[in-house]
């Protein structure tokens, strides 16, 4: 090409411009790097931190529960494998159409859906949630081949705590259940719960929540943009919880219930020498296993209205009038006080305290003639212990009896034991705001009156005189197993304590009247001694519900149910060598020896024979020792 | 060499040949790890390179007067392709391709070289310091396209081709006082554009820029990701094939517009001053070309073809690392996709024809 007219201004003016250009150029470039720069080596912690957060994840590992065992190691609380559906509600595109389908395809109820609809509700929607439970082989089946119709929705196996006797033991081990969004925030602060859907909420499992636990562990994966893992980075594998393994028999625990079939009661069994809890039912009981997943609000209001109050632990909450059984206890603080066993009182059917009209009468209308301190335990004389209550007065009665265990909580390893009631003149003045009469002090010496005692505290106190004198505190974790090094830890034993009376006889005195309950001729549990081959003592109890007026005689067939009074009875045995301490209270079920003593017959019948097989022979046959 | 492949291969520009062999090294191993390692993605593309280099050696033998003739031809006949990819165009969301049966190409792509061309042609009938009728001829010529392409709608290759144009109009020495007009008429036009021209999505995407972490899963999903991975690739990178957030998928489109995220996560900083030097050196090698051309339509055609060839880069660059707004703009040389490449090996093949013609001094 020529060169044109205007070639040189041309040429001027362009490589004026090139090199303006080029300058802008060389701005430009300098802007990308300081961009680059800033972002690379000012940011560069901040973004390397985002993403680390992008790709690493890490994936809660949940430990696995620790069992609970019998003595025996029968299995009272594990886990099972269950298919369980998840749900992410955020990848549902339509959660309504989804459960509309799903209820379908496995027949869940309008109920249910309208309850998981809430649920569902209620919760944050990046959050997986459990949307069924424990599915049935058919159910699963159905759903894994419908899969891909919901996408959100997984099948996915899990372990679920099961209970293979439930009612059977519900009131030891209790039960648990799904921890709550709420309570998540407050149980999870340390990351001790990650991966952990579940939580004791009563019994066992509560009181021994942190040993059953275990540790989660955490996965560390590497995830791409779409959410799948693509290689496991790192891994510390969770710790299971520790097996418990309790002192319970589960034999005498089912004869227990059985025996309180039909009735509303608690049977509270011990090894005196140790305080392991042999048996602690309470009847009527419920199905834990119900809980677990969450209980349907119709089941629950069925048993939390229930006039049997089955939710209710008798063993432990129940508090009742300890009634004639407390007058054992009574004569030990009368020793104590000078008051011996020889010291005779006249029973003419009544009593009454000086300058007073009000007759307190005794259960035998007729009454006892002439008793002592075997005769008055034996016949169960109320005379004999109203006299005795009010020589010793409420002042020597209350602190004498609040020495074996009176008034106090056992101790015993669940959570929330009531602690009965001894009473005084400060409480009496605080509670009731009347001052305490004389009349209160003899209510008190058979056991009426203020005074209150839960099944577990009678067997406490009743260990107490099989050990003479040797207070134990229940308990039911015997020892503790690591289920992978199956490394065992027995539970240090809890507190004992000597309670020294003046004199070691006076619990002899009082063992061999309670053995007079039993096999003596007049005794109120005599009906027990036939066919019976080891010995025993014991000792009845009937605590009234209502007040019985002087004038009036109470008549147990025609009086209401709810209104009888309740049947009671402690007892231990063999009673050279005592294996057993018992405690039975039956509600509204009448008289001591009539209904809670057979109880106590058959529970230590079964465990001495059946269980431990000792080899006693009738008592009347027994050979002398050879030495 | 030999005398005789020298006087085969006469006809290139080593500087410029060795620059962009050493770009398009630099992507094919960079795009061998954003692929997540697919040979054969690996093994098209260098099909295409090899189309290119050829495309541009057979541009580069042409005589630049001829070339000239043949721009106004190809710019008819991108015109109506433009207007034909309205019609039957395919593409997702916007209509940007056009189906040859063999192979698939955006029209657009061609006005990126022959707007330049035509502008320059334009500008150049008559001595520079354009007059009234050059002077609306030339930027008629640089609208139509900028709509036609803007109605796909691809704002981003419209801004570019306008850019191109742009470039011309500067380098042929129009007033200061035409460009501050322009400046000032931009910015009265620039409220109507955001109302009447602007789709929604192309809102956001520049409001993003403003606070990219408005919205981390939506809008500004692409930057941020994209910034993430630049960002903690630090000073040395976390090295080839270990970008967490290239090689897990984080970053969107990593083999095509945002490529460079995967360099500057796996190269760092020390990678992208590799490459800016490299590119920069292609385009001071076109700037000497033009300066060393003797006439008035090769100088300036070379000068704007280098310029525009460092606008892509910058906004490229700029876009993924979270200073312009996310237009789809590859990154010249190394981003994946056929059409670009050729047009830009094209662009060097004409600087390289202005080369031969200069006389050594």
């Amino acid at each position: 090409m020529a060169v044109s007219r205007g070639y040189e201004i041309d040429k001027y003016v362009l490589e004026q411009r090139f090199m303006l250009v080029l300058m802008l150029i060389v701005l430009l470039s300098f802007l990308l790097f300081v961009r680059i720069a800033y972002l690379q080596i000012v940011q560069h912690d901040r973004f390397e931190q985002m993403s680390r957060k992008n790709h690493v994840d890490s994936v809660p590992l949940a430990p696995v529960r620790g069992l609970i065992v019998d003595r025996n190691n029968q299995i009272l609380a594990h886990n099972v494998r269950v298919f369980n559906l998840e749900v992410l509600p955020d990848k549902v595109p339509d959660l309504e159409k989804s459960l509309r389908e799903l209820s379908h395809l496995v027949e869940l109820t309008p109920e249910d859906l309208e309850a998981l609809k809430k649920m569902l509700e209620s919760r944050p929607s990046f959050e997986r949630q459990t949307l069924m439970a424990n599915l049935t082989d058919e159910q699963a089946t159905v759903f894994a081949v419908n899969q891909h119709r919901f996408p959100g929705i997984e099948l996915k196996v899990g372990l679920q705590r099961d209970y293979p006797f439930g009612a059977l033991t519900a009131h030891i081990v209790g039960y648990v259940g799904r921890i709550s969004h709420d309570d998540r925030k407050l149980v999870n602060q340390g990351g001790e719960y990650d991966g952990i859907s579940h939580i004791g909420k009563i019994g066992l499992e509560s009181e021994y929540e942190k040993i059953l636990k275990g540790s989660p562990g955490h996965s560390q994966v590497e995830m791409n943009a779409h959410g799948q893992i693509v290689r496991q980075i790192k891994q510390d594998l969770p710790s299971s919880g520790q097996t418990l393994h309790l002192s319970l028999d589960l034999m005498l625990q089912k004869e227990s219930m059985d025996a309180l079939e039909g009735h509303e009661g608690a049977v509270v069994a011990i090894e005196p020498k140790t305080g392991q809890v042999l048996a602690l039912a309470s009847a009527p009981t419920y199905d834990p296993n119900l809980f677990v997943n969450g209980i349907s609000q119709a089941q629950y209001s069925e048993l939390n209205t229930s006039k049997l109050k089955p939710l209710f632990n008798r063993s432990i909450y129940g508090q009742y009038a300890p009634g004639s059984t407390i007058k054992a206890f009574i004569s030990l603080v009368g020793l104590e006080h000078g008051f011996s066993h020889e010291r005779t009182v006249l029973c003419p059917g009544w009593f009454s305290v000086p300058n007073n009209e009000r007759r307190y009468r005794c259960w035998a209308r007729s009454g006892h003639g002439l008793v002592d301190g075997h005769s008055s335990i034996e016949q169960s004389c109320d005379v004999y212990f109203y006299d005795l209550a009010f020589r010793l007065g409420i002042e020597r009665l209350q602190k004498g009896l609040a020495r074996f265990g009176f008034g106090k909580k056992t101790g015993i390893d669940l959570p929330s034991e009531r602690s009965g009631l001894l009473p005084n003149k400060q409480w009496k003045q605080k509670a009731h705001h009347q001052p305490w009469f004389p009349g209160d002090t003899v209510n008190s010496g058979v056991g009426q009156g203020y005074m209150l005692m839960t099944p577990v505290q009678l067997a406490s106190i009743t260990a107490v005189l099989a050990n003479r004198g040797m207070a134990v505190t229940p308990r039911l974790l015997q020892m503790t197993e690591n289920p992978v090094t199956r490394q065992q830890e027995s539970t240090p034993l809890a507190a004992q304590e000597n309670i020294d009376l003046q004199q070691v006889e006076f619990y002899d005195q009082v063992i061999e009247s309670m053995r007079r309950v039993v096999h003596g001729v007049r005794g109120t549990a005599s009906s027990l001694k036939t066919g019976i081959r080891y010995e025993m003592a014991g000792k009845t109890g009937t605590a009234q519900v209502v007040g019985i007026k002087p004038d009036e005689t109470y008549d147990e067939e025609n009086t209401p149910k709810e209104l009888r009074d309740h049947s009671l009875f402690i007892g231990f045995a063999p009673l050279d060598d005592p294996q057993i301490a018992i405690a039975v209270v039956v509600e509204h079920g009448g008289s001591g020896g009539k209904v809670a003593a057979p109880i106590a017959r058959r529970l230590i019948d079964y465990y001495l024979l059946e269980r431990l097989k000792i080899d006693v022979p009738d008592h009347d046959a027994r050979p002398v020792q050879e030495t | 060499m030999t005398a005789e492949t020298k006087t085969i291969f006469s006809s290139l520009d080593y500087p410029l040949l060795s620059g962009i062999l050493l770009i398009c090294g630099l992507g094919l191993i960079t795009l061998y790890s954003a692929s997540g390692e697919d040979v054969d993605l690996l093994i098209k593309h260098s099909w295409r390179l090899a189309f290119a280099f050829a495309a541009m050696y057979i541009v580069s033998l042409m005589p630049i007067s001829v070339l000239s003739r043949l721009s106004v031809l190809v710019y008819s006949a991108g015109i109506v392709l433009l207007v034909l990819v309205l019609i039957v165009g395919v593409g997702k969301g916007a209509q940007r391709w056009i189906n040859l049966g063999i192979l698939q190409f955006q029209p657009s792509e061609i006005m990126k070289i022959s707007v330049p061309m035509i502008t320059v042609w334009i500008l150049t009938k008559y001595p520079l310091m354009p007059r009234k009728i050059t002077f609306f001829l030339a930027v008629l010529a640089i609208a139509v396209p900028c709509v036609l392409v803007g109605l796909q709608p691809d704002l981003g290759t419209a801004l570019l081709i306008a850019a191109s144009g742009a470039i011309v109009f500067f380098l042929s020495g129009i007033s200061w006082k035409a460009i501050l007009g322009l400046l000032a008429a931009g910015t009265a036009l620039a409220p109507l554009i955001w109302n009447l021209v602007l789709y929604d999505y192309q809102k956001e995407r520049i409001l993003t820029l403003f606070d990219p972490w408005s919205d981390p899963l939506g809008t500004s999903y692409h930057a941020m990701q994209s910034m993430i991975a630049i960002g903690s690739g630090g000073l040395r990178g976390k090295g080839w094939l270990s970008g967490t957030q290239s090689q897990l998928e984080f970053i969107p489109e990593r083999s095509t517009d945002f490529i460079f995220s995967v360099m500057g996560e796996e190269f760092g900083l020390g990678g992208f001053i590799l490459l800016m030097v490299i590119y920069l050196m292609l385009v001071v090698r076109g700037a000497w070309i033009g300066i060393l051309a003797e006439d008035t339509y090769s100088k300036l055609l070379a000068g704007c073809l280098s310029f525009t060839f460092f606008t892509y880069v910058f906004v490229n660059i700029g876009m993924v690392s979270g200073m312009l707004p996310v237009v789809g703009i590859p990154l010249p040389l190394i981003s994946y996709g056929g059409t670009s490449i050729a047009t830009l090996m094209v662009g060097f093949g004409i600087l390289m024809s202005i080369s031969r013609n200069i006389k050594p001094q």
